[in-house]
């Protein structure tokens, strides 16, 4: 068990900057997740923290000691692989007692013949054994000991590589997109499998995906990072109540959030399709920015019967899905600009009449998250202002 | 009425039996070509040879008599064939691991290498590409007592020239040393393309499981993972060293006193300088019962013991 620290990590490959500046404190027994598109620079990373790959600049720090020169075994690290790498010759039980063989038994009794020369190996293999046993016992793949990895399902394959890395009690674990060759369903089970693990062991685990419903669900902190910098660091509710940047509000969430073309007005609110919500802009008037609405926090109603004071978007249904808990509706906008949005919805028996005609979507300002040209988050402080802006109703067309 | 419904499965099955005949005449029809060509080429010649094999047949001759296996018997007492088998064999325990582990040896090294693995590749394997029969001569001439560099240098470092082809204990591990040096760059292909095949995750697996040199990673990972590799060129490499001839009949002709003489040159020898064609056969016979030896090996023991 350990913290893991990153001092201003950077990495190019050949002149091509791939992360940039990462800086980053993992709590020791942390659930800390890297999620990002593909290509963003979060496998590199755990890579570097591996010591599968070295860094151009910066530092990492196990439990407060720089491991920059140490080989990946020699950081007490464990990495699980999205492919499993399990080694296909060897069966189950050799594959998790692996890294023990390693580090308990000499280079020379290791050696095939002369290995049966050692009094001290059938020992030493006698306590590997018993703890390959006990980890087996946990994950619940203790018949499955004698076999090989090609004769094990996806989910099996996945519980041996958990295996490999517990069986050593490494200071942390590293998880490189470890479920996404499993099915829909097996992932959702291994998902809370893997949560469950990680409050049992109590050990820092560091995890990568692209999945935001693996980063969501699992993580005590999400690092959300994209282009090979860390957008926004926090936890998976602050992730999606609070995104600091309009990359991060797209990626977190389904369905995606609705963003909205929307500028700055004269009297220094947001404009949104020509009319001013009660939301202060905080950039100068004319400033062009962007409203984010989240699909679930718009509710649709029969348009025509506002009530004072609230806000809508207007508009009329394209497409309806139906998931059986909910409804997701592709609205087109009345507005002159066009666009369209997203609503996701309950279920309710009512929401059939709302096929045919005029819309109303209604939404609360304060849900809007307001992001400027850069895409950076304009500040609450600035937006929440004057939540009373509006009297009257608003139907925004 | 109940047995109405049944009545269209129960009256299908001659419909099918005749569409799985025509399947039959379609199958056998797309087949026969490749069959007529594999008994004009294999099996015909084969059968010629085993009926050649029992007779006494001598090329150009108008008549041959049957002999039964007196010609088996009479290779099996023949102190020149014996002495040829014995030499191929003692040729194939030296070229076999030489060229295998040193193929191997190239290829690992290789491997990792960036900018300058197309230009070993190349050199490695440029004496696969080369006529042996030309490049025989080269060797001739490099390792001749007077004039050869070979025998220059070892001169000049102070030791006596090696008569390398004129000294019965000699002339057959030069032999098989040129034999290495020809094979050596096929089985480094065979090899990097084996490893090459090796998904790097294991390596970064083993790397963080505790594989700390290169030795525990050659031995955990490579090695074991070249199996079916390593298989295959190993069979490969034991028929064509027992092929051996075209070193024999361009540089020693069998010599020095038939230090040399192997398999494939002895059946030459019989069959095209003796004209004894039946003889030959039965030697022909023999060496195909070698080849197929080898051949089992690898299906049934070995290939049991690499698969995973």
């Amino acid at each position: 068990m350990a913290s893991v620290t990153l001092q201003s990590i950077g990495k190019s490959f050949g002149g091509t900057p791939v992360l940039s500046d990462i800086s980053l404190d993992v709590a020791d027994g942390e659930f800390l997740t890297l999620v990002g598109a593909s290509g963003c620079g979060k496998s590199t990373l755990i890579r570097i923290i591996a010591g599968l790959e070295p860094q151009s600049t910066g530092s990492v720090l196990i439990d407060g000691v720089p491991v920059d020169h140490l080989r990946p075994h020699e950081r007490q690290v464990a990495m699980v692989f999205q492919s499993y790498a399990l080694y296909p010759h060897m069966k189950v039980f050799a594959n998790i007692a692996l890294p023990l063989v390693m580090s308990r038994l000499r280079m020379v009794e290791r050696l095939p013949l002369l290995r049966l020369l050692s009094p001290r190996r059938r020992r030493v293999m006698a306590g590997i054994a018993d703890e390959v046993h006990a980890v087996a016992k946990q994950l619940q793949i203790e018949r499955l000991l004698d076999r090989r990895p090609s004769q094990l399902s996806g989910g099996q394959r996945q519980r041996v590589a958990l295996g490999r890395a517990m069986v050593r009690q490494p200071a942390a674990f590293l998880m490189d997109e470890p479920l996404s060759n499993l099915d829909a369903k097996l992932r959702v089970h291994m998902r809370s499998e893997l949560a469950e693990l990680h409050a049992r062991i109590g050990t820092t685990f560091i995890y990568v995906t692209h999945d935001q419903v693996e980063a969501m669900t699992m993580s005590d902190r999400v690092a959300m990072m994209d282009n090979g910098v860390i957008l926004q660091l926090g936890s998976p509710g602050d992730l999606y109540a609070r995104p600091a940047n309009v990359r991060v509000a797209q990626f977190i969430g389904t369905p995606a959030i609705n963003l909205l073309p929307a500028k700055a007005s004269a009297q220094g609110f947001v404009e949104l399709f020509g009319h001013e919500l009660p939301v202060r802009a905080g950039r100068s008037p004319g400033t062009a920015l962007t409203v984010g609405i989240r699909p679930e926090t718009l509710v649709p109603r029969p348009a025509g019967a506002l009530r004072p004071g609230t806000h809508a978007l207007i508009g009329r249904i394209r497409r309806s899905e139906n998931l059986g808990a909910g409804r997701i509706l592709y609205v087109d906008l009345a507005s002159p600009a066009g666009g369209s949005v997203t609503v996701a919805t309950g279920n309710e028996s009512d929401a059939a009449p709302l096929d045919t005609g005029d819309l109303a979507l209604l939404f609360a300002p304060t849900a809007c998250h307001v992001f400027d040209a850069d895409g950076q988050r304009v500040d609450d402080a600035d937006t929440i202002a004057a939540a009373t802006g509006g009297a009257r109703a608003r139907a925004l067309t | 009425m109940t047995s109405a419904a049944a009545l269209p499965y129960v009256a299908s099955p001659p419909k099918r039996d005749r569409q799985r005949t025509i399947e039959r005449i379609a199958g056998v029809g797309f087949a026969f070509p490749a069959f007529l060509l594999l008994l004009l080429t294999n099996v015909v010649p084969l059968l010629v040879l085993l009926y050649l094999s029992f007779t006494d047949f001598k090329l150009g001759a108008l008549d041959m008599h049957f002999l039964g296996l007196d010609n088996f018997r009479k290779a099996l007492a023949d102190p020149v064939f014996r002495r040829s088998l014995a030499n191929t064999f003692v040729y194939v325990a030296i070229v076999l691991p030489g060229s295998v582990g040193l193929g191997l040896l190239i290829a690992v090294l290789l491997h990792r290498r960036k900018r300058t693995r197309s230009f070993y590749e190349v050199i490695y394997f440029l004496p696969v590409t080369s006529t042996l029969i030309a490049m025989a001569t080269v060797w001739q001439f490099i390792l001749h007592p007077r004039l050869g560099p070979v025998n220059g240098v070892l001169r000049a470092l102070g030791f006596d020239a090696i008569p390398f082809l004129s000294e019965p204990a000699y002339v057959l591990p030069t032999l098989a040393a040129i034999g290495i040096w020809q094979l050596v760059g096929f089985n480094m292909v065979l090899f990097l393309a084996g490893l090459s095949a090796i998904p790097r995750d294991l390596y970064e697996a083993a790397e963080v499981d505790g594989c700390r040199s290169g030795i525990d990673r050659f031995l955990t990972i490579t090695w074991p993972l070249l199996g079916p590799t390593t298989m295959f060129v190993i069979v490969t490499t034991s028929i064509t060293a027992f092929k051996v001839f075209d070193t024999v009949a361009v540089m020693t002709r069998g010599g020095p006193m038939g230090s040399s003489e192997v398999l494939l040159y002895a059946i030459y020898l019989e069959g095209y300088q003796y004209f004894h064609m039946g003889y030959a056969a039965a030697l022909t016979l023999i060496f195909l019962a070698f080849v197929l030896l080898f051949s089992i090996a690898q299906t049934f023991v070995l290939e049991r013991r690499v698969h995973y």
